[in-house]
């Protein structure tokens, strides 16, 4: 069980500042959920944790251990897994072969291709098959998979829903809450407000690469998370947290 | 005409074997890697030190020469190759080029102008042959090169589909940045390739000293053999190069039966008539994969 936190975080795509001096924690087992609008700095503040983009200032802390600039690949191995955004799948690989290249780390846990498709029953029939003629539903189940292979204390997710069924949805839901059982620190990023509240335990809701609203579900109330999400509240004062009121 | 055919198929072998990790350095990194017929030569003239001052047969001699090539393999990634990449597409194009040229002046100034030759140190082998009719045999040298590229291609393809290892090079090859999120280390992977490629090419220093002379400029005419091969075989592809090669040997063999000269030009016919082919036919994936190696990698 790991704790994760980010610590007055500056991420830029090149002239355009995507995360601004952000600063949270995730507490061992937590489940975070991150939202926002698109554009809102989401998926790159969760790539600069995954080590995907090097931060412009700020740290990632890991156990309290600065992570900053570790490598990415050194971070799945040190326990953090990204299933990332459209899933990025190695299209001419199997099945079997993205969730086998979940172990590169060689991290000890218990997760195998037997618990992955006993968690994701629908890739038992299409476990030969090439990666790129999977659907939408089999593909996230095999990112989610693929991560899990690497045996993570924490799993960052993002947009996990994003244009899946909500047939399939749903399922890569049921699986999520059977996953947060588990005991895994989890971070998701999700637009679908619902879905993320369903599951989570802390939300925060993010607006033009600042956090505008930071608080535990069951003191949130829906029109806060949605006023948040739409900037109609903390858009005047952005570096400030505002205080949820349930 | 039988013959022309049988020495062609078995030719193409040498030229696979060469042009085997031209065409898988391209394929993991998209580095095309203008100093691997230099190199392929620094493996012969290695193994020719080896038989000559020390007696040591050129086979044995392998024993030593392939981890050296594997080790500046990992060198030459690590140091200039990897350094290269960083400054943009074109210039690993570039430092292999200037690679070459400072291999070949190297060997010059080592070995002077003369030609050399492995024959004389593996006895019978190098004019051995098998009568298979009155009028066709098959050198015994030139069926263990074809073997010998087989081995290497099958070995390779063993390597990438069986190995956590070879998932990791062909997951890198699709998406680097990927790779390093599901914990691929791509610096030591693109290492290993290239260690990988050298030793490949320290197997076809082996075959060319064995079935021809080589010298320190000898570098470049192997390196066109090797790139034809692999355009025609598909860049990347680990049978399609040996289809490449025998392709190639076949034009040139057949070229030769037209006209003493026509051996180089029937071989330069055909990889044109294939280049062309594979650049203007749409969706073609070797245009996907030139175009990308010379852009950078995608968005």
């Amino acid at each position: 069980m790991r704790s994760l936190a980010v610590d007055h975080l500056d991420v830029r795509h090149g002239q355009l500042q995507a995360v601004r001096d952000i600063s949270f924690s995730v507490e061992p087992g937590q489940t975070l959920a991150l939202v926002g609008a698109n554009g809102a700095g989401k998926t790159t503040l969760l790539r600069a944790i995954a080590g995907a983009h090097l931060p412009k200032a700020g740290r990632v802390l890991l156990d309290g251990g600065d992570i900053t600039h570790v490598p990415a690949h050194a971070r799945v191995a040190r326990g953090i897994a990204l299933v990332p955004e459209g899933r990025r799948l190695f299209g001419s690989m199997t099945v079997e072969e993205n969730l086998l290249l979940g172990r590169t780390s060689g991290r000890a846990g218990n997760w195998t291709v037997d618990r992955v498709l006993e968690t994701f029953p629908n890739l038992k029939p299409r476990f030969r098959a090439r990666a790129g003629t999977l659907s939408g539903g089999e593909q996230q189940a095999t990112a989610i998979g693929r991560a899990l292979m690497s045996n993570p204390d924490i799993l960052l997710l993002d947009e996990v829903s994003l244009g899946l069924s909500p047939l399939v949805v749903e399922r890569v839901y049921l699986s999520l809450s059977a996953l947060i059982t588990t005991g895994v620190t989890i971070i998701l990023v999700e637009q679908e407000l619902g879905r993320a509240m369903s599951v989570a335990d802390k939300v925060i809701c993010m607006l033009e690469g600042h956090v505008v609203l930071e608080s535990a579900v069951q003191a949130l109330s829906r029109e806060a998370v949605t006023d948040a999400y739409f900037g109609l509240r903390g858009r005047d004062k952005p570096h400030a947290v505002i205080e949820a009121t349930p | 005409m039988t013959d022309a055919l049988i020495q062609g198929v078995l030719l193409g072998g040498y030229y696979a074997l060469i042009a085997a990790g031209l065409s898988f350095m391209f394929s993991v990194m998209r580095i095309i890697n203008l100093a691997h017929g230099s190199l392929a030569v620094v493996a012969a003239f290695a193994l020719f030190v080896l038989a000559d001052r020390f007696g040591i047969s050129p086979f044995l001699g392998l024993v030593m020469v392939l981890p050296l090539m594997a080790v500046l393999g990992w060198l030459l990634q690590r140091f200039i190759l990897e350094r290269a990449t960083r400054a943009g597409a074109l210039v690993p194009i570039l430092a292999t080029f200037g690679l070459s040229i400072v291999i070949d002046n190297l060997l010059f100034q080592q070995f002077g102008a003369n030609t050399r030759s492995l024959a004389p140190y593996i006895g019978d082998l190098s004019y051995d042959s098998w009568q298979i009719t009155d009028d066709i045999s098959v050198g015994k040298l030139a069926v263990l090169t074809f073997a010998a590229a087989v081995a290497l291609l099958g070995a390779i393809q063993l390597f990438l589909s069986f190995t956590q290892l070879g998932r990791a090079v062909r997951a890198t090859s699709e998406d680097g940045d990927t790779a390093g999120l599901v914990g691929i280390d791509a610096r030591r992977v693109n290492a290993i390739a290239t260690a990988i490629a050298l030793v490949s090419a320290g197997l076809a220093g082996l075959a060319l000293g064995t079935r021809a002379t080589f010298d320190a400029y000898a570098g470049g005419p192997q390196l066109l053999f090797a790139f034809e091969a692999a355009v025609i075989g598909g860049a990347g592809s680990v049978w399609g190069t040996l289809f490449g090669g025998i392709i190639l040997a076949l034009g040139q063999s057949f070229g030769a039966q037209i006209a003493p000269q026509g051996f180089l030009i029937g071989g330069h016919v055909v990889f044109f008539i294939v280049l062309f082919a594979r650049l203007f036919i749409p969706g073609s994936t070797f245009r996907g994969r030139l175009m990308t190696a010379l852009r950078g990698k995608p968005a």
